[in-house]
């Protein structure tokens, strides 16, 4: 509430451009370090600017779910996958396929830039508003728990409950592969 | 009448202030950007060095605490009192070498003790030490803090594996699987608040404690303190480094400056722990009059911080598949069972006009959950309790066969 009512313009995007250009760099040094380790360090970085870039655009609940559940889960299941593995040290290498999947990988680049340029994101302007119905709105984005949470609850209840029970099978899928056989 | 000195140390009178000093040097056009990040800077700083300040102390309390429960006197020499104890260990740590073994990952093992003590900083920042935070009034503070606390299990896999030490690989991985599963018990304890308080935010959880949440439920406090231990990695939970077993667990082969900062890290851990367990369910800066908000705050943690130490000395460490046990065949349950009994009183007493609670309302939940929660406790430790009796007999060493055939 303080930062989004003094910070300037400036400092926001002097904050983007440090926090996307780090997140990008970090992205290319997970596919390009030889070391595993390292390389699930940067992604631990990757995640971690993905929650900063969350927190610029005014989503502080998805920026703290994005820290909990890939910085604090999955990068640790990551972690243990690794050490788990034998011969670290020389993994990671080039696939003889390298130049055909980076074809694919930029295609898939290319077609999530076209999709994110093109969709209708609803943006509300504030400018365009008159004043009494800004605040309303800056209320409503600033609190947006309250609203995500009924949302989940009326509209996507059944999405939702489909990932419970989904999370769920996969809970039973990894107790049914390491039980032990009587 | 009492907050004059908080305005000072406050964002926006730093602001301001920055805001006049660089207007008088001539640079009002980028003098709002300049200043903002001007007062973030030294309320960072000074936060910064209270903490470490205040750790200094911290370890000499401990020392001294521990020392009464175990019938000696601890430092006693340097100062006052062993006042000086804490400055001459720093001076101490960081005159020695500073010993990177060879086959170390360098950049991770130099990186570790920095990752580690990061989140325990950034933690202070949304805590409300009175009707603010020191810097950051987020809505979503303890969203916050649960996200960064779970930082803490990498930067100990980052100490394992850098120092490519087989001690202190076994110590982090268990020490990760154990920060990862007392997160679950944790987070319910955090959940249960929510469900009273209604937000995520910091100042609003503490507006709300009419009535402390201690007292609306003690098994949430207990289930959140139980976690809370096992997630700073404190003895009755300390598998990460148990001395007898894995030489020093993820710091075997830390030492100097590095180690003094996993050290740092490590102690800092109780004094945020204990002003997060303050906000939670002691009331914050809750307090009568002749008293200003911020001393009732340090004077509740330091409750907390003196019941930490007397856990630490009383349990003796558990092992490590008996920690795992207890996260999840005992704190989740309880955790669940307190969340689901919350989630039944406020759907019964919340006025669905207002969507408040009265503090009569919760008088009434503190009186059943506290019936509750004895009967439940009680229940446990019968449970618990009568496998002492069920133990099977002990089993004759092999080596009792082995024993020449003409003797006996």
């Amino acid at each position: 509430m303080i930062s989004q009512g003094i910070a300037s313009s400036l400092t926001v995007e002097i904050s983007f451009w440090v926090i996307s250009i780090s997140t990008i760099l970090s992205a290319i040094a997970v596919v390009q370090i030889k070391d595993l380790f390292r390389a699930s360090l940067f992604l631990i970085l990757t995640f971690l600017g993905v929650a900063g870039l969350f927190i610029l655009l005014g989503a502080e609940f998805l920026a703290g779910i994005q820290l909990m559940i890939y910085v604090g889960a999955i990068s640790v299941l990551i972690i243990f996958a690794i050490l788990m593995t034998r011969e670290i040290e020389i993994s990671n290498q080039s696939h003889y396929m390298r130049i055909l999947v980076s074809m694919v990988a930029l295609g898939f680049m290319l077609l999530a830039i076209s999709l994110i340029t093109s969709t209708d994101w609803n943006l509300i302007d504030s400018r365009s508003f008159p004043q009494n119905q800004t605040d309303e709105i800056i209320a409503t984005v600033q609190n947006s728990i309250p609203t995500l949470s009924k949302m989940l609850l009326t509209e996507y209840v059944l999405a939702f409950e489909m990932v419970g029970v989904l999370l769920l099978a996969a809970v039973l899928g990894a107790l049914a592969l390491v039980r032990e056989k009587k | 009448m009492y907050t004059s000195f908080y305005q000072l140390i406050d964002f926006h009178s730093f602001y301001d202030m920055y805001y006049k000093i660089f207007e008088s040097l001539g640079l009002s056009s980028s003098a709002s950007w300049m200043s903002y990040l001007a007062a973030g800077g030294s309320l960072s700083f000074l936060a910064i060095n209270l903490l470490v300040l205040a750790t200094a102390f911290y370890t000499w309390f401990e020392r001294r605490t521990i020392a009464r429960f175990q019938v000696r006197r601890g430092p006693n020499r340097n100062g006052p009192f062993g006042l000086g104890q804490p400055f001459a260990d720093v001076i101490k740590l960081i005159m020695k070498e500073d010993t990177i073994p060879t086959e170390a990952d360098k950049p991770v093992f130099t990186i570790a003790p920095i990752a580690l003590l990061a989140p325990t900083l950034l933690i202070i920042t949304v805590i409300p030490i009175d009707d603010a935070s020191f810097l950051a009034t987020l809505n979503i503070g303890i969203l916050f803090i649960v996200g960064i606390t779970s930082v803490n299990s990498i930067a100990i896999f980052m100490a394992g594996w850098g120092s490519r030490n087989k001690y202190a690989i076994l110590g982090s991985m268990r020490g990760a699987a154990m920060l990862i599963s007392y997160e679950i018990p944790m987070a319910l304890g955090i959940t249960s608040v929510l469900l009273i308080s209604g937000s995520l935010a910091m100042t609003e959880i503490v507006a709300k404690q009419d009535i402390w949440f201690i007292v609306v439920m003690p098994m949430g406090f207990f289930v959140f303190m139980a976690a809370a231990t096992a997630e700073m990695s404190r003895t009755p939970f300390d598998q990460i480094e148990a001395e007898s077993e894995l030489g020093s667990g993820y710091n075997t082969e830390f030492s100097g400056i590095k180690f003094a900062i996993l050290f740092l890290a490590e102690f800092m851990a109780p004094i945020v722990t204990s002003a997060v367990v303050t906000t939670l369910f002691l009331g914050g800066s809750q307090g009568f009059d002749f008293l200003p908000g911020q001393a009732w705050f340090v004077l509740k943690m330091f409750v907390v911080i003196f019941i930490l130490l007397w856990i630490r000395s009383t349990w003796p460490r558990l092992r490590i598949d008996q920690i795992m046990g207890f996260a999840w065949k005992i704190l989740m349950e309880l955790g669940f069972v307190n969340i689901f009994l919350i989630a039944i009183e406020v759907a019964v007493l919340m006025d669905p006009v207002t969507g408040l609670l009265t503090s009569q309302d919760l008088l009434i939940m503190a009186a059943i959950n506290w019936v509750f929660t004895i009967l439940t406790l009680v229940f446990l430790a019968n449970l618990l309790g009568k496998r002492n009796y069920d133990r099977p007999d002990p089993v004759p060493s092999p080596l009792a066969n082995m024993q020449p055939k003409g003797e006996k």
